[in-house]
């Protein structure tokens, strides 16, 4: 069986600085695919460059559809659901809006499932997001990937900055959904990709340069080391 | 007393003017970053469109003005089609392309109706008075108040109880996250484009029947002062622009009173400098 | 568009020193204005006659003044291109330091009793003091709204102009300069070839001073502001202030255009007022590439020579004989020029000098 996501000869340049050099990878049907890296090694970049957020060259496939040259509503409208890195909720909105806007086109939308795993969003429904604490604007982020069917998720260090209890509720969250809906999860915190991953991808400077289950990786403190430069 | 109420409905109802102008504008300019030289254009098509109508068709006044105000939706949607759209990726080139378009379009203005201005043809009572508290007031001034004041009302009902409303306003925060919902935010350049030249064309019909003729220029040098309520309204807040044309409005009519003609508009800009001192990005404090 | 006209302009692109072929277009490149000025500096003594583009033979007054308005337009529209094309900074309120100089210098004279040097010194100190107040001020902010306190500025001066505050500008009449105040040998039809000539030196001195201070270390933080204005701050230089001394060189330089223009015209109008005269600075160093050596001095006198030839061709016989709607748009100018300038956004980026960039195939 193919892979639901194919990523090839991703490259992408701002300017006169290239910042992906030809990525390659691919996200199996189920689990979670853990990409790695140092910081600045063009992991947010990569999923951004998947997302057509950001102008790139390459071959991207989606379940064997070729999305490399569609815009990005149509990218995310073949069922992807992208949580970025600084969350990007509209601090204007409330919280209930910021869910609406996310509730692609005649639906299901599963709102149901959304409070049932965040129930404060539901108590906060009424509240502007821009005064929700960084924990409880993540959950609006993982919220709106929720709430369609979608056939991937991107997710961007979903744990970035948050309180150690409320990475605790994301990470089950997090495996939750995965038991539904296979994720690209981009995460510094290796507790958590110990935990949830499956797959591991590691770019350094724009490059892949292993391809492995997540636990073949983290299982090696050396090549651990030497790749993300933590054991 | 009685100048002071006199002074203040009219200041109002120039802010009027002013708003019905400025919140397509800033609407466009929040939502698309488009910095539209071209919205005078739209006003004048509006004034033009119901002056033809009335004149040509021998419509009424309403009628005539939803014909206006139909064709500077119709203007304004156009121009986005087939202008602007294709330079998203090149905000400056945007900008010129408006600039050149306003100035096309005065000249081709100008080369349809004449450099001179027509009379405009407005309803009978808008030229009788009614007394408020001992002033006689133009009642015009009331139609213009009212007008603008409809208008901001159906805006903020567009823009907090419609799908697209709920767009537009998530986009003027930030577009990217928008698209990357799923949405496709060009469909709502082109509605807030359509919105906004109807409002600007209702700001043209409405400058007719406040000044009596409609000429080629007049678009512009209300533009001038619609580009000067939205920098001080913050860009892409309605409310924002509401306050600020009441402000500037009411500044201009009474500085222009009590000091001289020409001081008006040169304390509209004083204040403008003052605001953009104070607070960089406006009055509702989104920078730009 | 306008950044990559800025990045592959000759002058930058070219390397200092290179193959023969090079060097031999490098000096054309210095030699060709040389010989244009020479051509352009004889131009009174032609007798030529052009009877579709000139009012009359070359050496007529009617085809002189005109030449010398173009000649002025062209230096006013390389000001305009220090402050968009070489620093970045858009603004809308160019055409109010053009009316300053052509006032103050007029309002002297007729009015205040000044004697002209005494006038011309004033002028100067105002052209000088009032760029540099106006421009602390609008550079305190950024980007758009820089470009709308500006047009705001412009504004107040227009409508300042218009109501002829205490009988002093004339209002919409204008004011005519007093003719007794008016040298001798600039004054009276017979010395419109002098009239020509102050507009050449006007457009010398500019192109001279514009083409030194581009390369000078100023200009060289322009460029970067231009790119990059964040970079720039980074460095530890204050951008604020490089671009202060942009607007206001660039503010005297227009004021000094101000006075040719006032000369030529034997009188300031409101015209120069408008917002389509201050948008018009725009749309010359767009038409001609904006930030390129001459990109800005051939817009400018693309611009001003259709702006007043066009209204003499929608006139004319062959203009004459099209249908109504074909022919009462094209007797604008506004419209052609405007037309003109969109096709030009759309189609050649970089402006007239960036096609014969391409056209040459260098530079790129």
């Amino acid at each position: 069986m193919t892979a639901l996501l194919d990523v090839s000869e991703l490259t992408v340049r701002f300017g006169s600085s290239q910042i992906l050099h030809g990525v390659g990878l691919t996200v199996a049907h189920q689990g979670v695919t853990a990409l790695l890296g140092r910081n600045g090694a063009g992991k947010t970049t990569t999923l951004k460059a998947v997302l057509g957020l950001v102008p790139r060259t390459g071959r991207i496939r989606l379940a064997d559809e070729d999305i490399t040259a569609l815009p990005t509503h149509a990218i995310v409208r073949r069922g992807l659901g992208y949580a970025p890195e600084d969350r990007n909720v509209f601090a204007s909105l409330t919280v209930t809006e910021n869910l609406e806007l996310a509730a692609r086109g005649s639906g299901p939308h599963h709102y149901d499932l959304v409070y049932d795993m965040f129930p404060e969003l539901k108590q906060r429904g009424k509240q502007r997001a821009g005064s929700l604490s960084g924990g409880q604007q993540q959950m609006v982020a993982i919220g709106r990937t929720l709430l369609n069917d979608n056939r991937l998720l991107l997710v961007d260090e979903p744990t970035k900055g948050l309180a150690p209890k409320i990475v605790t509720e994301v990470a089950d969250v997090l495996a939750r959904a995965a038991e539904k809906v296979p994720i690209l999860l981009v995460e510094q915190n290796l507790a958590l990709v110990r935990r949830i991953a499956d797959h591991a991808v590691v770019l350094e400077q724009g490059s892949v340069v292993h391809t492995s289950a997540a636990a073949d990786l983290l299982t090696d403190a050396d090549l651990t080391r030497e790749l993300l430069g933590v054991a | 007393m009685s100048t002071l109420v006199l002074l203040s409905l009219t200041g109002l109802g120039l802010g009027a003017l002013y708003f019905l102008v400025a919140s397509g504008l800033s609407l466009i300019f929040g939502l698309a970053d488009v910095l539209n030289f071209a919205h005078g254009l739209f006003l004048s098509v509006g004034a033009y469109g119901t002056w033809w109508a009335a004149d040509r068709l021998g419509l009424g006044f309403v009628p005539a003005a939803a014909v206006g105000v139909g064709l500077g939706a119709l203007a304004a949607v156009l121009v986005e089609l087939l202008l602007i759209r294709p330079l998203y990726a090149r905000p400056i080139d945007q900008v010129l392309v408006t600039v050149g378009l306003s100035l096309a379009g005065v000249a081709l203005l100008q080369a349809g109706f004449g450099a001179d201005p027509v009379t405009f043809p407005k309803p009978a009572w808008t030229e009788e008075t009614t007394t408020v508290l001992g002033a006689t007031v133009p009642n015009d001034r009331f139609l213009l108040i009212g007008v603008a004041l409809a208008v901001l009302a159906l805006l903020q009902l567009f823009l907090h109880r419609t799908r697209f409303g709920l767009i537009v306003r998530a986009g003027v925060e930030d577009r990217a996250m928008v698209t990357a919902l799923g949405i496709n935010v060009r469909i709502a350049f082109t509605v807030v484009f359509a919105i906004g030249g109807a409002a600007a064309a209702l700001g043209g019909v409405l400058a007719g029947v406040y000044y009596g003729d409609v000429s080629p220029g007049q678009g512009t040098s209300l533009l001038i002062f619609a580009f000067i309520v939205v920098v001080i309204g913050g860009m892409g807040s309605v409310a924002g622009s509401a306050l600020a044309a009441v402000v500037v409005g009411l500044v201009q009519q009474f500085t222009s009173y009590y000091a001289a003609a020409g001081v008006g508009e040169a304390s509209v800009v004083l204040v403008l400098a003052m605001v953009l001192l104070a607070r960089p990005g406006g009055l509702t404090g989104r920078t730009a | 568009m306008t950044k990559s006209a800025v990045l592959t302009s000759p002058a930058q692109t070219d390397p200092p020193a290179a193959a023969p072929a090079p060097r031999r277009r490098q000096l054309l490149r210095r030699a060709l204005p040389l010989a244009l000025l020479v051509v352009l500096a004889i131009l009174p003594y032609s007798t030529l006659d052009l009877p579709a583009l000139l009012p009359g033979p070359v050496n007529s007054p009617g085809s002189l003044q005109l030449l010398g308005v173009c000649l002025v337009f062209a230096g006013l529209a390389a000001t305009y291109d220090l402050l968009f094309g070489h620093t970045g900074l858009l603004s809308f309120g160019h055409a109010l330091y053009v009316v300053l100089g052509s006032y103050t210098v007029n309002i002297a004279v007729t009015k205040g009793g000044f004697g002209l040097p005494a006038a011309l010194a004033l002028t100067v100190l105002v052209g000088l003091v009032v760029p540099a107040l106006l421009g602390a001020l609008a550079l305190r902010v950024r980007g758009i709204a820089f470009a709308m306190v500006t047009l705001a500025m412009a504004q107040v001066a227009a409508i300042a102009v218009a109501s002829d505050p205490g009988r002093l500008t004339g209002g919409e009449e204008g004011l005519s300069l007093l003719p007794s105040a008016i040298p001798d040998f600039l004054a009276g039809i017979d010395n419109t070839a002098h009239l020509y000539w102050l507009a050449l030196a006007y457009l010398v001195l500019v192109a001279g001073a514009i083409g030194w201070l581009v390369d000078s270390e100023p200009g060289r933080v322009w460029a970067a502001i231009r790119e990059n204005e964040q970079r720039v701050a980074v460095l530890g230089l204050q951008p604020y202030r490089f671009q202060l001394l942009a607007f206001v060189i660039a503010s005297f330089l227009a004021a000094l255009g101000g006075m040719v223009h006032l000369f030529l015209m034997g009188g300031s109008s409101p015209q120069i007022t408008t917002s389509s005269f201050t948008l018009g600075f725009l749309l010359m160093v767009v038409l001609g590439g904006a930030g390129t050596r001459w990109g800005a001095v051939v817009g400018g006198i693309l611009y001003a020579y259709l702006d007043h030839r066009l209204g003499a061709l929608g006139t004319s016989e062959a203009v004459a004989g099209l249908p109504g709607f074909l022919r009462a748009p094209l007797s604008e100018p506004l419209f052609v020029l405007g037309a003109l300038f969109i096709a030009v956004v759309y189609f050649l980026p970089g402006g007239l000098s960036g096609l014969s960039t391409r056209i040459r195939g260098d530079g790129r």
